[in-house]
């Protein structure tokens, strides 16, 4: 597979604490990755290593097949789970100001930045300073300040923290919008929904150690416990539940119903089809609910990081 | 190299656009010119008062010894008993009384002075004086001395100073380098600390903003560090070329209209000079003339420089180790101890012996060295002295940016905590 970015072996102490431990990792070209893991984890200084603020004690960084070289910023886009801006600064000089230092010319930037306050709806702020401007809408220079220059690797580090619910979908779209257009996507974050949403690929790094890494789907894949919900109705559902309990190991459940219906969880053997528990259970009461409970990242990331604390 | 230009211009514009900035660049002459043109009028209006003294002189042998000047009107009031004469005294609101009691010829008269408040200095003087060179005159006729005779035969000794390069020099001269040394010394420090202050509250400011990370992942945290420095450093220069260009035509304009002249305001040295001949005036002029000027303008400009980058590379570290200004108390004592340091030692020992080792060697010592080697140039010091100076100096910018920057770059990104020297030192080894 083509890979943008890998890390190989990347470590980094400070002074005797390790912050990261042999971490490896491969983030495929166009794919939006999400790097998660608990507070102190080690996310932010391996994204620091990324953007060459820090450097790796042992290991390399990778971008587009060679080493990280200075030059590479301009081609990294980064918004920091910490950020701010300038407060006395004008919105527009200081975004010309930071769309410099990545590399652009100064009418370009103008240009660009003229095309995305228009898409954003903010060029009235052009003239004002950021401390006349709410925390969500400084955030909002920010993100086109990161995506500015079109970078090839985008990260963003808790990126809707801030936001409203209506602008943080807005930058949601942003961003789907900006992979379409090539870019690749690193996501760090401790907010599992967002990740659920819109990551492809996931790695779960906890204490300066990454604990599993790889596609969300074969990941969920493994960590599924043939496990299913079901919602039974029948005559002498006490009876029903006995029956069952013999057979299977089932605990109860909750889920939204309008009948009054047996609610359980049941789990199967590994090799054993979902198609027999399905006929087994028609031939003993109505079927009204029949799901494969597919383990969220959020379990996920739960189960790994306590089986490893 | 483009990425430091734009630093550069970023600081430099934020410093120069401060509103503080802009009040202090042109107030600052107005209070100083106000002030000089206020002590000027307060100075007239003291010497211009006439003051009244009464003299009750009841041996009858000083009393017209006592000439009315431009300050001192005296008044004969020997007739009239000495209580009564103390009653008009403060009835009229004169001065004081001066009551020199009847005595025997050749004793020393035990002499009063009745007065309100306590008189002014200068006036005790010279009645002492006037007294006592009467006295003396007087013992010495009485030993059959003739006045006139000492007075001829008193002999003036001036030691003319001349370097072996046979320059001559006044006693001036060596007040006028003082002055301009210790001017050229002071004015350095107070730039050190204004501007050092600048670059390390600016420092603390990208931290809390939490701007420092979306920056750092753009530039390298020395080169944000430099242009700071830089940048800072050059609104500095701004701000001092229009206080000297502002304060030149206030000063002028102010004197012009106001009708006083600047140089009647340096009291004791207008005695001074009233004591030298016009022959010494001439040489005062040519004192300043002969001052090292191109090479006190220029080390100015390379100490200053030196000095600042010096500091301002502490300061900086400082404002990256710590989150807020109130932090920064602990690790100001190191950096304004040897600014002061350097003042003292100058006004003091370079002062005392311009080429003496404390002199030599504080001007050596980089942290103390930008302010007393000012202060030693107006003297003459041999250029390889300059030239050692100098190249420690440069030395030990290199070691303190190299040091200051590696605790900025781990500093600006390290929040909540309060580090102490032992944190800072760890920082170094990272």
């Amino acid at each position: 597979m083509d890979h943008l970015l890998v890390a190989e072996n990347v470590s980094k102490r400070f002074g005797d604490f390790t912050a990261l431990n042999n971490i490896s990792l491969e983030i495929p070209r166009g794919s939006i990755f999400g790097l998660l893991g608990p507070n102190g984890a080690g996310k932010t200084t391996f994204i620091r290593i990324i953007n060459q603020i820090t450097m790796p004690d042992s290991g390399r960084m990778l971008l587009d097949g060679h080493p990280l070289r200075p030059d590479d910023i301009a081609h990294i886009g980064y918004l920091p789970e910490e950020r701010g801006l300038y407060k006395s600064m004008k919105v527009g000089e200081q975004a010309l100001y930071l769309a410099q230092l990545k590399g652009l010319s100064k009418a370009e930037a103008r240009e660009r930045l003229k095309y995305w306050f228009e898409r954003l709806q903010i060029q009235d702020w052009w003239g004002k300073k950021i401390q006349e401007l709410s925390k969500g809408m400084a955030q909002k220079v920010q993100f086109v300040v990161t995506v500015l220059h079109r970078p090839k690797l985008l990260i963003f580090d808790e990126p809707f923290s801030g936001f409203d619910p209506v602008n943080a979908n807005l930058i949601k779209d942003e961003i789907l919008q900006l992979r379409k257009e090539g870019a690749t996507i690193l996501f760090s974050t401790h907010r599992m929904e967002s990740v659920e949403e819109m990551c492809d690929y996931l790695a779960l790094i906890h204490r300066g150690h990454k604990l599993l890494d790889g596609e969300v789907n074969e990941i969920k894949r493994q960590y599924k416990s043939n496990t299913y919900e079901v919602g039974l109705i029948s005559n002498e559902p006490e009876l029903l539940r006995k029956e069952l309990e013999e057979r299977f190991e089932i605990s109860e459940t909750e889920f939204k119903s309008i009948n009054d219906d047996l609610k359980l969880k049941i789990k199967i053997e590994p090799e054993a089809s979902p198609n027999d528990l399905l006929v087994y259970l028609t031939s003993k009461a109505q079927v009204n609910h029949f799901v494969e409970v597919i383990p969220s990242v959020n379990d996920i990331f739960i189960k790994t990081v306590t089986s490893n604390a | 190299m483009r990425n430091l230009k734009l630093i550069i211009k970023r600081e430099y514009l934020a410093r120069v656009r401060n509103k503080a900035f802009v009040v202090m660049t042109f107030l600052s002459p107005l209070i100083l010119v106000g002030m000089i043109v206020l002590i000027a009028y307060l100075v007239n209006l003291n010497a211009e008062t006439q003051h009244t003294v009464a003299v009750s002189d009841e041996s009858g042998q000083f009393v017209k010894d006592f000439r009315d000047s431009k300050d001192v009107k005296f008044i004969d009031l020997s007739a009239i008993d000495l209580e009564a004469a103390k009653t008009i005294v403060r009835e009229k609101e004169y001065y004081g009384l001066l009551h020199i009691p009847a005595v025997k010829e050749n004793t020393i008269p035990e002499i009063q002075f009745f007065a309100k408040e306590a008189p002014a200095f200068g006036f005790l003087s010279q009645m002492e004086k006037a007294i006592s060179d009467k006295l003396t005159n007087r013992q010495l006729l009485a030993q059959g001395i003739d006045v006139d005779l000492i007075e001829a035969s008193q002999a003036k000794v001036e030691i003319g100073i001349q370097n072996f390069s046979g320059e001559k020099t006044s006693k001036m001269s060596t007040y006028v380098k003082m002055f301009f040394g210790g001017a050229a010394g002071y004015l350095l420090m107070m730039f050190i600390i204004i501007y050092g202050n600048m670059v390390m509250r600016s420092v603390i400011e990208e931290k809390t903003n939490r701007i420092i990370e979306i920056i750092i992942s753009s530039v390298k945290p020395i080169h944000l560090m430099l242009g700071k420095i830089l940048g800072t450093s050059l609104a500095g220069i701004t701000q001092f070329l229009i206080w000297v260009i502002l304060g030149g035509i206030m000063l002028t304009v102010i004197t012009a209209i106001a009708g006083i002249d600047v140089f009647t305001l340096h009291g004791p040295q207008q005695q001074a000079m009233e004591q030298v001949s016009d022959n010494e005036l001439r040489q005062l002029v040519i004192d300043i003339a002969r001052l090292p000027m191109a090479l006190l303008l220029v080390s100015f400009l390379v100490y200053f420089i030196g000095g600042y980058f010096l500091y301002s590379a502490i300061y900086a570290a400082i404002g990256a180790a710590v989150d807020n200004e109130t932090d920064t108390q602990q690790f100001m004592l190191p950096v304004i101890l040897p600014l002061m340091l350097g003042i003292y030692v100058g006004f003091f020992a370079v002062i005392e012996n311009p080429h003496g080792i404390v002199s030599i060697v504080f001007s050596m010592v980089p942290l103390t060295s930008p302010i007393v080697m000012l202060m030693r140039i107006p003297f003459g010091v041999p250029w390889w002295e300059l030239a050692i100076s100098v190249g420690i100096l440069i030395i030990t910018i290199a070691g303190v940016v190299w040091v200051a920057a590696k605790i900025y770059r781990i500093g600006i990104l390290m929040y909540g905590k309060k580090p102490g020297y032992k944190e800072l030192y760890k920082w170094l080894k990272y």
